[in-house]
């Protein structure tokens, strides 16, 4: 054995001739293992197979000439961006690669921004610097920020865009349900600029739930929130059946009577339920309330509470003192006050007090609270952070109560645990959070929701865009959400549209609802005399709508004073309500606006004029438009319906003056003479 | 020797893996075998890219006769990246297996091929499209429903009363692929932005040119293209299973 070993050596290195020889094979052999790496690279397998992929397409010598071989980067020092992605990904801005389908050849979807300017990385994460599809695409040691699922990619967008985008469905539905579902009542969420998130659901007060319902109630919907209402947005607590009575021992206990109270007033409920139904139906309740119909579908809005078995819930005296005046109870409800009658009252109260489910509270048997359980009570309600939603008198809101989530779209994987079975990625950690939060560890506080899937995935885009990223990009890539105003109308008007919740449905001045029409410039659009006739009989607009504005039983005095107010103060600058007579056109100009209605506009097929016949029911019905609105407002609204009123989807036709000028004229002549005729029939 | 090792254990894991998965599916006896396979509902949705379904599909298995067949099973399959929820599962009472489904990440159409066995054992498929959005189709989508859809869509729900009845010239539903295949995107965009009298056709579809952007317009048509029946050259690429 040591011959042989001996013989090699002298073979090898027996001169210095031969040693120098071997040497020098051996260091060049070395030298050739980087070049032979490049080589065998995976980019440069792909780029062969692209040159591939383009070879017998027609327009294979433009792709050539745009084809650079090597590694390629898109280098944005701004952003933080080194991207790499296009040494593989080669075809991503050839226009007419769209009928291939391999990867990763594809060409990119149309986006509204450009790849030069934003790099692949700050849309889709991953690795952009790594040249090998495992370092680019996945977690590797080294390398901890894998790609970011399609799934959840409106979350970049949200990086910059504070705002909803028409493009973004998910992340619109996410962030609105961030602020909706109460997450931020616990867990703060500030913004880049320095704002926080603000909820826009707004829980009730408990501090004087025992005027309102039973203790029994309490404990049933803390048990099971969904089994009274499945719309219900109350997470579940999971409470042990001890737990929840005393919760609800505690919350009787400590509610106080609210003051200037008419609860103490017997409830005269009168249980008529045709008459029940139909008033029901005329105040518009269904547009914010919803009901379970039969076949176990919601029907009606998520404005206000769902109904369907409210019955089972409030005592008589409160539901009819609410329904006599809501404001009574909760100052700033959404809830308009109607200025029901005596005997409406009892014919609304009546009607939805027989929306009873005699199971919801069979079984439920309370005895008398003693002093131990409202005590652990209390405790309960303070450890489960319920005054972080609703305000409990004696118990502070509490701050910092859950995790800040203000950059939890970056929270290192190394930081989080995971359950059994799950992917070890961000995405499905939080889906799993939000999904059964409790699982994680024993003994979190963090209740029970009810998302559907879809809602979940939209929650998870939502919170993967609160990312360092977001902090760490300039400050000028920043889109700003529009802002809310908190535009309140002053004096006596002011508090008769607080009373009556118009900001519920309406929005003036960027503040307010979007389900009814922004009445901003209300006042350069409408006639005094119509809108007086208006608030006295609401049904005469669009009378086929679901939603619809209810009618209030205003006094003369109130509308006279809403009315005023609205005429004087909502007045667009653009039109001046008094330029162009509201009668008196002459005949061939009507004829000439006719004319135009009926072809060259043909706005027939959205509007009806004429009900024998013109059909179009998209816009507002015309037949009395010429008693309704002002002359300015018809002829400005021709020249440029976005202007007066955003987002109307009356397409502006860009008319000449004269054209609009005689459309006006043809419009502001339908006074509704049809019906005043038939009225003295 | 330590690679050796390594190699070992990652084969053995992954033999594991797949024989796991295997005695899941093989949890799944069939008791029953159907003659045909056919769609109850589900096919032809769209759904964001990357996203679920809103409804889920629903086939049925049937015998020689057209009777449903309780107790078949049924494997849905798909290009990678799509999701079923479940992937396989016996036919219930009424002979039909629900699956929801999220499809893949990439804009275009997706075909689902769903299979059952007959007594032979020979496999039994049916084949259903269905279609994802990408950003693109998604914008078209939602001016869709801002501004076309009221009279495009002779279908009315709770929300939104179709005016199609109304209109003396119907408009063409946006499904409507024999008809708007064959027109350019250059025509579409033509209409769209000036109204049907640029192409000779009726004046109740107004001028949109002075309401949308140009990027909408063309957002809109990547739509149309996504949605119609039977597919555009344009809607992009068909993914099925391998």
């Amino acid at each position: 054995m040591k011959e042989k070993l001996r013989s090699l050596w002298q073979k090898l290195f027996g001169d210095s001739v031969r040693a120098f020889g071997v040497v020098s094979l051996v260091f060049l052999a070395s030298m050739a293992i980087a070049p032979a790496k490049n080589f065998f690279s995976e980019w440069r397998h792909f780029q062969h197979g692209y040159l591939s992929v383009i070879r017998n397409r027609s327009e294979a010598n433009t792709l050539r000439r745009h084809f650079n071989g090597g590694i390629q980067q898109i280098w944005l020092p701004d952003l933080g961006v080194v991207d790499r992605c296009t040494s593989c990904h080669v075809g991503l801005k050839e226009p007419t690669l769209t009928d291939v389908d391999q990867q990763p050849y594809r060409k990119h979807p149309v986006i509204p921004h450009n790849l030069d300017q934003f790099g692949c990385t700050v849309c889709h994460r991953g690795q952009g610097a790594a040249t090998t599809v495992a370092e680019a695409h996945s977690s590797t040691l080294a390398w901890e920020q894998p790609i970011l699922p399609a799934k959840f990619i409106e979350s970049s967008c949200g990086q910059c865009h504070r705002g909803p985008l028409p493009g973004t469905p998910q992340l619109n539905l996410g962030r609105n349900l961030v602020s909706r579902s109460g997450c931020v009542h616990c867990h703060a969420v500030k913004l880049p600029d320095g704002s926080t998130v603000k909820a826009t659901d707004d829980p009730p007060s408990l501090s004087h739930i025992a005027d309102k319902t039973t203790r029994e109630w309490i404990y049933a919907w803390l048990k099971d929130p969904q089994a009274y209402a499945v719309t219900s947005t109350m997470p579940n607590f999971k409470l042990s059946d001890a737990d929840a009575r005393d919760v609800s021992a505690f919350l009787i206990a400590n509610s106080t009577p609210v003051p200037g109270d008419n609860v103490t007033l017997p409830a005269k409920a009168s249980s008529d339920p045709i008459a029940g139904a139909s008033l029901y139906g005329q105040s518009f309740c269904a547009s914010c309330h919803a009901v379970q119909n039969a076949a176990g579908n919601v029907v009606g809005g998520d404005v206000g509470p769902e109904l369907t078995r409210i019955g089972s819930k409030v005592k008589p005296e409160w539901l009819q003192a609410w329904v006599r005046n809501p404001r009574v109870y909760d100052p700033p409800t959404g809830m308009p006050h109607y200025r029901f009658s005596d005997s409406q009252v009892a014919t609304l109260t009546g009607f939805l007090l027989a929306k009873t489910d005699s199971d919801l509270l069979a079984n439920v048997h309370l005895d008398a609270a003693t002093p131990e359980q409202i005590a652990h009570g209390k405790r309960l309600v303070s450890d489960y952070g319920c005054a972080s939603c609703h305000e409990i008198t004696g118990v502070k809101k509490p701050e910092n109560f859950a995790p800040e989530l203000s950059r939890i779209g970056s929270k290192p994987i190394t930081q989080l645990i995971f359950l059994q079975g799950m992917q070890h990625t961000l995405p499905d950690y939080i889906a799993g959070k939000i999904k059964q939060p409790r699982a994680f560890a024993p003994g979190l506080k963090m209740p029970q929701y009810t998302f559907t899937p879809a809602q979940i995935d939209a929650l998870t885009t939502a919170l993967l865009s609160l990312n360092d990223r977001s902090y760490s990009l300039p400050p000028s890539f920043a889109v700003a959400a529009p802002r809310e105003s908190d535009y309140q109308p002053a004096g006596k008007a002011g508090k008769l549209m607080a009373d009556l919740a118009c900001f519920s449905c309406h929005r003036i001045n960027g503040h307010g609802g979007d389900m009814a029409p922004d009445l901003t410039w209300e006042g350069s659009s409408v006639q005094r005399e119509w809108l007086v006739q208006f608030f006295k009989n609401p049904g005469t607009l669009r009378p086929a709508l679901i939603r619809r504005m209810p009618k209030f039983n205003l006094t003369d005095g109130e509308i006279g004073e809403l009315t005023d107010y609205i005429m004087t103060v909502y007045q667009s600058p653009a039109v001046d309500r008094d330029s162009i007579p509201l009668s008196g056109d002459p005949q061939g100009q009507i004829e000439l606006g006719k004319q135009l209605f009926y072809g060259k506009y043909s706005c027939q097929g959205c509007h009806i004029v004429d009900t024998k016949t013109d059909k179009g029911y998209i816009g507002p019905t015309l037949t009395q438009v010429g008693s309704r609105l002002t002359a300015a407002w018809i002829y400005q609204w021709m020249k440029n319906p976005q202007a007066l009123r955003p987002g109307t989807i009356e397409p502006n036709r860009v008319m000449s003056d004269e054209d609009a000028r005689a459309l006006t004229a043809f419009l502001i002549s339908q006074k509704g003479g049809g019906k005043q005729e038939a009225a003295k029939k | 020797m330590n690679r050796f090792a390594t190699g070992v254990l990652i084969l053995s894991a992954l033999l594991a893996a797949s024989c796991s998965r295997k005695s899941d599916s093989a949890a799944l006896k069939p008791t029953a075998f159907g003659a045909a396979i056919v769609e109850s509902s589900g096919g032809k949705q769209f759904g964001q890219a990357g996203t679920s379904l809103p409804q889920p599909v629903i086939v049925q298995v049937n015998d020689q006769q057209g009777a449903a067949v309780a107790g078949a099973l049924v494997e849905f399959a798909a290009a990678p990246g799509v999701t079923f929820d479940p992937a396989s599962a016996l036919t219930d009472s009424s002979g039909q297996v629900t699956t929801n489904i999220a499809l893949g990440g990439m804009a275009g159409r997706y075909q689902i091929t769903a299979s059952t066995l007959d007594k032979s054992h020979k496999k039994v498929e049916l084949k259903i499209e269905e279609i994802a959005l990408g950003y693109q189709q998604t914008l078209g989508r939602r001016l869709n429903e801002q501004y076309c859809d009221r009279c495009h869509n002779a279908e009315s729900t709770a929300e939104r009363v179709s005016n199609y009845d109304n209109l003396d010239v119907k408009p063409h539903p946006f499904s409507e692929g024999e008809t708007l295949n064959k027109l350019s995107d250059a025509d579409l965009t033509a209409i769209i932005t000036y109204g049907g009298p640029a192409l000779n056709k009726s004046a109740l579809m107004p001028a949109w040119g002075n309401t949308l952007k140009k990027a909408d317009v063309q957002a809109l048509i990547a739509y149309i293209r996504a949605v119609s029946d039977p597919p555009s050259r344009s809607a992009g690429a068909l993914f099925a299973k391998d």
